[in-house]
């Protein structure tokens, strides 16, 4: 056991994992050598040199493609897209096909690889280092969804992922990549996907967060305390599939919630949380279900702070669902 | 600027065929007689396959068909050239290669059909075959995203030291998308077990190739990516068997991958649900008539006297009697189970499925549309 952050445990799930199953390779725009822009891949190069460390040439399409490719002849590729960011034009690589290999063959094909992509704002990154572009993913049929928000689950989480069956995109929070450090096992291990945690237990309002934004829904459960008020903060881990379960178990005791993402509000993955409670239970409600997210607006530099849903802006809506 | 030699293989058309059936002697490999009737009886073979399966589609028993005619010589030429092994990403025109490689008739027909003895479980429009027992992929009707994957399939191959090649298909329209030049610029710099071959027909629905691109020629682009580039007469069975199985056995002894351009025209409409009198003229279809693949092929056989009018009926009646039987089988079968519609999303039925699943099948089923 020793005192790591995200990078470094992410780091060491690839090369344990890389050690484990020779099938898994890494790809991806300056993974090799240089171990990639936050040194995530840092040494695996050196390890594991350039048939499975592989430098790709700057095309997000390709990089997912050849992916694929690798994926239905039977290896396990882990790409990376540099930031979340720059997704989008292996967008159709990843939704029109990963996502559908397996439903379109009639499950003679599959397309077992793990997407890891840094998102997120908080990195003075501006409009292009800075997104969450989670939601597409969620609504793309076949597709997992992980974001993890701490290192212990993050090498955890990213070794399941590499040996589950589907796609998998593994969204990591890039705030957090240094900022938090814990104990973390140096053995290999696994964590289930698709299991939320309650980070935090309380009798009052059920917050449920991911990634970077948990640590403010923490602290702003942290303030709320003082003034009485009783949080229970769901950190949900796995997005897709979700664990509804989870969620309902707490808003059941709780009568409130509050979804917090960075990602813009409309059509966010809390609109789909929280209708998914509300269909379950409704009745157990005694409060209008509440997010606080990013805002409709592209991703600003300068104000950064403004745009992302941190403590400040959480705080009030706590008290509010609160006292409604 | 280099300047490229006339006789540059991109700027070229490979041919052994004359249009009047007779071969360049210089070129004619004088293939063994089992392999030319092979060749002759496969393109035969899907030609009435198409036939019968338009006349299917017109007659209100299939909802959508897309022939290859005039096209057979490349998926035919492509079968007959891979191993077992060996994979292939095709795109719309190349479903025939699982036939040549052995993949059964009436499996591949109830595909059309989408009934409850197809292996895609109606997923997928007619058209869109795949199987795993021939290494043919499934695909979508997205345009050039396979051939990055026939690149990704090669490397992974090649990491693993099979002796398997990887073949990725794809129309001359393919070539102007961005996952072509992906492909392209992956293949040159890994150099993996790949063949990569542009079915240029000459149309990408109405749009001409000439509206695709300013190159001379398809075939010339491999130059700028580092790769090994051919272009093909595509109407050409022995030209295109010639080229292709050279690049395969090339990229198998690990010499690399090949570009193949296969010059041909596509002699039908681009699907059941396509026009092409409104863009394109009678005059220009009827000098690629001409030029028919099957035709060229049946000249030089009879020349060889490896075919008579015998040996023609008796391959006609057999594709008939094939064609007949594997209809028969599959012609009549009914939709997938209702329960399929939530299969194969994930390898297990995660919870929201499950549920979606439950009220699903509570409900009383939907009337299917008819074709």
């Amino acid at each position: 056991m020793t005192q790591k952050n995200m990078v470094q445990a992410i780091n060491e799930a690839l090369r344990l994992e890389m050690q484990r199953d020779g099938r898994v390779v890494v790809l991806g725009e300056d993974v090799g050598k240089v171990g990639g822009v936050f040194r995530v891949t840092q040494g695996l190069w050196d390890e594991f040199g350039d048939d499975r460390v592989i430098d790709t040439p700057l095309n997000e399409a390709g990089i997912i493609g050849t992916a694929i490719g690798m994926a239905a002849y039977g290896m396990r590729p882990v790409p990376e897209i540099q930031f979340a960011d720059f997704i989008y034009p292996a967008f159709d690589q990843i939704v029109s096909e990963a996502a559908k290999y397996r439903y379109r063959s009639g499950g003679e094909y599959t397309c077992p690889m793990v997407i890891r992509t840094p998102y997120g704002g908080g990195i003075k990154g501006g409009a292009y280092h800075s997104q969450s572009p989670e939601a597409l993913f969620i609504h793309t049929a076949g597709l997992k969804v992980v974001c993890p928000s701490n290192p212990y689950d993050a090498k955890g989480l990213l070794a399941a992922a590499i040996q589950d069956d589907d796609p998998v995109l593994f969204f990591e929070p890039k705030r957090v990549y240094r900022a938090v450090k814990m104990d973390v096992p140096d053995e290999a291990y696994t964590l289930p996907l698709g299991e939320a945690k309650v980070v935090r237990p309380g009798e009052d309002v059920t917050v449920v967060a991911w990634g970077a934004m948990l640590y403010e829904a923490l602290s702003a459960a942290e303030t709320v305390e003082a003034q009485g008020i009783s949080c229970e903060v769901v950190d949900l881990r796995t997005l897709w599939p979700l664990d509804l379960e989870s969620i309902v178990r707490s808003v059941e005791k709780t009568g409130r919630i509050v979804v917090v993402h960075e990602a813009p509000k409309a059509c966010g993955f809390g609109a789909e949380i929280l209708q998914l409670v509300t269909e379950q239970s409704f009745l157990h409600f005694q409060a209008p279900p509440a997010r606080v997210t990013g805002w409709d607006t592209p991703f600003p530099y300068t104000l950064e702070n403004e745009y992302l849903p941190l403590a400040h802006r959480i705080v009030p809506q706590l008290i509010a669902t609160a006292n409604y | 600027m280099r300047t490229l030699p006339p006789d540059d293989p991109t700027l070229t058309l490979f041919s052994i065929l004359r249009e009047d059936g007779t071969a360049d002697p210089q070129q004619d490999a004088f293939l063994p007689r089992e392999t030319l009737l092979a060749m002759y009886a496969q393109m035969l073979r899907i030609r009435r396959i198409d036939e019968r399966m338009l006349g299917k589609q017109r007659q209100g028993k299939v909802g959508f068909y897309g022939t290859i005619t005039g096209q057979e010589a490349t998926p035919v030429a492509t079968g007959l050239s891979l191993s077992p092994e060996d994979w292939v990403f095709p795109a719309l025109r190349e479903a025939a290669v699982m036939l040549v490689r052995g993949f059964p008739l009436s499996t591949w027909l109830a595909q059309v059909y989408g009934n409850e003895a197809d292996i895609l479980k109606g997923r997928q429009m007619p058209s869109h075959q795949s199987g795993r027992a021939v290494n043919q992929v499934a695909w979508s009707s997205c345009i050039g995203p396979q051939i990055p994957q026939a690149v990704g399939a090669a490397m992974a191959a090649k990491a693993r030291g099979d002796r398997s090649v990887s073949v990725g298909f794809m129309g001359d329209g393919a070539t102007s998308q961005p996952d072509f030049h992906a492909a392209m610029t992956m293949a040159g710099i890994h150099r993996p077990p790949v063949v990569l071959i542009c079915q240029n027909n000459h149309w990408s629905i109405s749009v001409p190739t000439e509206k695709q691109t300013a190159s001379a020629t398809l075939a010339v682009k491999a130059h700028a990516y580092g790769l090994r580039g051919v272009r093909v007469d595509g109407n050409d069975v022995l030209a295109v068997h010639h080229v292709v199985k050279e690049a395969v056995d090339r990229a198998r002894d690990g010499g690399g991958p090949t570009f193949i351009e296969s010059l041909t025209y596509r002699m039908g409409p681009h699907s059941s649900s396509d026009d092409p009198t409104r863009y394109r003229s009678q005059e220009e279809v009827e000098t690629w008539a001409k030029r028919d693949p099957i035709a060229r092929l049946e000249r030089y056989l009879r020349t060889a006297e490896i075919l008579d009018d015998a040996t023609l009926e008796g391959l006609e009646a057999g594709i008939r009697a094939e064609l007949d039987a594997a209809l028969a089988e599959v012609e009549e079968l009914g939709p997938p189970a209702r329960a399929t519609v939530f299969e194969d999303v994930f390898a297990a039925l995660p919870p929201h499925l499950q549920r979606q699943q439950a009220q699903f099948l509570a409900m009383p089923p939907a009337q299917l549309a008819h074709h």
